[in-house]
């Protein structure tokens, strides 16, 4: 490790503790190379030298520490990204979540809340949207205005609307939208269900019993030990025989739950609890 | 200028985007069986889903894609998947991240580069091959500044010259070369068959 390296090395644990200390977010059982590159780019955009500059301000300015943040969190994301996720959602998932009166799901990590309005929309057409209620969570109170907001550019919408009929679609998107200069505005029936909170999996606890947990690309910057606890999260959440979706590029193999849950959807990463 | 037989390398690092899966395949028909030192591939593809078959490994080598908190592992060839960049810790374990795209990719060839170059310094050998954008060149600088060995294919040879071109401007590399003398490089490199 050259010398630079590894005082950056030292600058960036301290920065990450220090943000805890003073903000409790807690960054502190992330995987280190995607937080470092993040705050390299922060240090690039804010024009600061070191990472011990950052954190002067960081610690005596709190707006400036809400700035840092949008670069600390990942916001990407897409209505019914990752199709074939959602389709499986629809025909593997949904019929057992019908037998139930009142179906509690959550997304956590919603991000600018995509992923929550398109399980919004599957259960307006599978005709349970009066049944469920979903819980959106994020740690990022900024996006989480985006979020409630649901106000997307136009731009994305073609991609948005290709995914939604490769996720087995029944109408068309813009029924769903209303389409305004550059930007689309989510109908208001999708939001009624939607409870977007602030909560974070390294810090929160359980926080209701939920029938369907959906966490996609989140795991993946956590390290093993943050992974364990987030899925023992899950899982404490999840009903009897409740269903647990994660990414197409994470498993829940560095877990101790790994054992109580069954694979479900053969392609997707849909699990089950056991009973 | 660093010689190939000067100096041990514990990872490679290769970079490519169009022409590329046509170029892989004839550098590592020019690996010679059981070559042990650890690849890392970052190709462009698009939305489209890495498929390990679609490349011909040396005889004695694997063609996996990586896994988040996969140690890197000698005598297996690497490839980022589809639409996550790859990164290195410093424990030589993979992690996946879902960032903006850089240079208009994902993955991005600059993401890997930079983190390999972190924590493999001068024993890092860094390679930029055919493509038609200048994703690699930011990340070879990286690796050339900290120390690892650079090498691009010859513009000249390559299927799209902007890549190598784009690299060769930004880093100044060791070597310019082409597919075959790169091939023979690696098959010369310092514990490479140890």
């Amino acid at each position: 490790m050259t010398e630079k390296t590894a005082i950056f090395d030292i600058e960036v644990k301290l920065f990450i503790q220090a943000v805890f200390m003073r903000y409790n977010y807690d960054f502190r059982d992330y995987s280190l190379a995607s937080v470092k590159r993040r705050l390299s780019s922060v240090m690039m955009v804010h024009k600061v030298k070191t990472i011990t500059a950052l954190q002067e301000k960081v610690l005596h300015e709190p707006e400036f520490f809400t700035a840092v943040l949008q670069y600390m969190t990942i916001s990407t994301t897409e209505m019914f990204r990752d199709p074939d996720y959602f389709k499986a959602f629809r025909e593997k998932v949904i019929p057992y979540l019908r037998s139930y009166p009142s179906i509690k799901i959550w997304i956590a990590g919603c991000s600018s809340g995509e992923e929550a309005y398109s399980f919004a929309i599957i259960f307006k057409e599978e005709g349970l949207l009066n049944r469920v209620m979903i819980y959106a969570t994020d740690i990022n109170p900024l996006i989480l205005e985006k979020a409630k907001a649901g106000i997307y550019r136009l731009e994305d919408i073609k991609k948005y609307s290709i995914n939604y009929q490769e996720a087995g679609g029944k109408a068309s998107l813009s029924d769903y939208y209303a389409a305004n200069y550059n930007a689309v505005a989510i109908d208001p029936e999708l939001k009624k269900n939607i409870i977007f909170a602030d909560h974070s999996l390294a810090t929160d606890s359980v926080f209701s019993e939920m029938q369907f947990v959906s966490c996609r690309n989140v795991l993946i910057y956590f390290d093993k030990k943050l992974q364990d606890r987030a899925i023992t999260l899950f899982h404490d959440s999840l009903s009897m025989q409740g269903f647990l979706g994660i990414g197409s590029k994470e498993s829940l193999k560095f877990s101790k739950m790994s054992p109580r849950f069954e694979h479900w959807s053969t392609n997707e990463r849909i699990y089950r609890k056991l009973k | 200028m660093i010689k190939p037989t000067d100096r041990l390398i514990e990872a490679i690092f290769i970079g490519t985007s169009a022409g590329g899966v046509q170029t892989l395949n004839t550098l590592f028909d020019l690996l010679a069986p059981n070559f042990k030192i650890p690849i890392v591939t970052v190709i462009h593809l698009g939305e489209k889903p890495f498929i390990p078959s679609a490349f011909r490994a040396p005889r004695g080598l694997k063609i996996i894609e990586a896994e988040e908190k996969d140690m890197i592992q000698p005598g297996l060839i690497y490839f980022a998947p589809a639409n996550y960049h790859l990164l290195i810790e410093s424990d030589k374990t993979f992690s996946l991240s879902n960032e903006e795209k850089i240079q208009f990719a994902r993955p991005a060839l600059d993401v890997t580069m930079d983190s390999m170059a972190e924590v493999y310094n001068k024993k890092l050998l860094g390679i930029v091959l055919t493509g038609a954008n200048e994703d690699g060149a930011a990340g070879l600088l990286a690796i050339k500044e900290n120390g690892g060995m650079t090498v691009v294919q010859n513009p000249a040879n390559a299927l799209y010259p902007t890549m190598p071109e784009a690299a060769i401007k930004k880093s100044a590399p060791d070597y310019i070369l082409t597919l075959e003398q790169i091939g023979s490089l690696m098959c010369n490199l310092k514990g490479a068959y140890e």
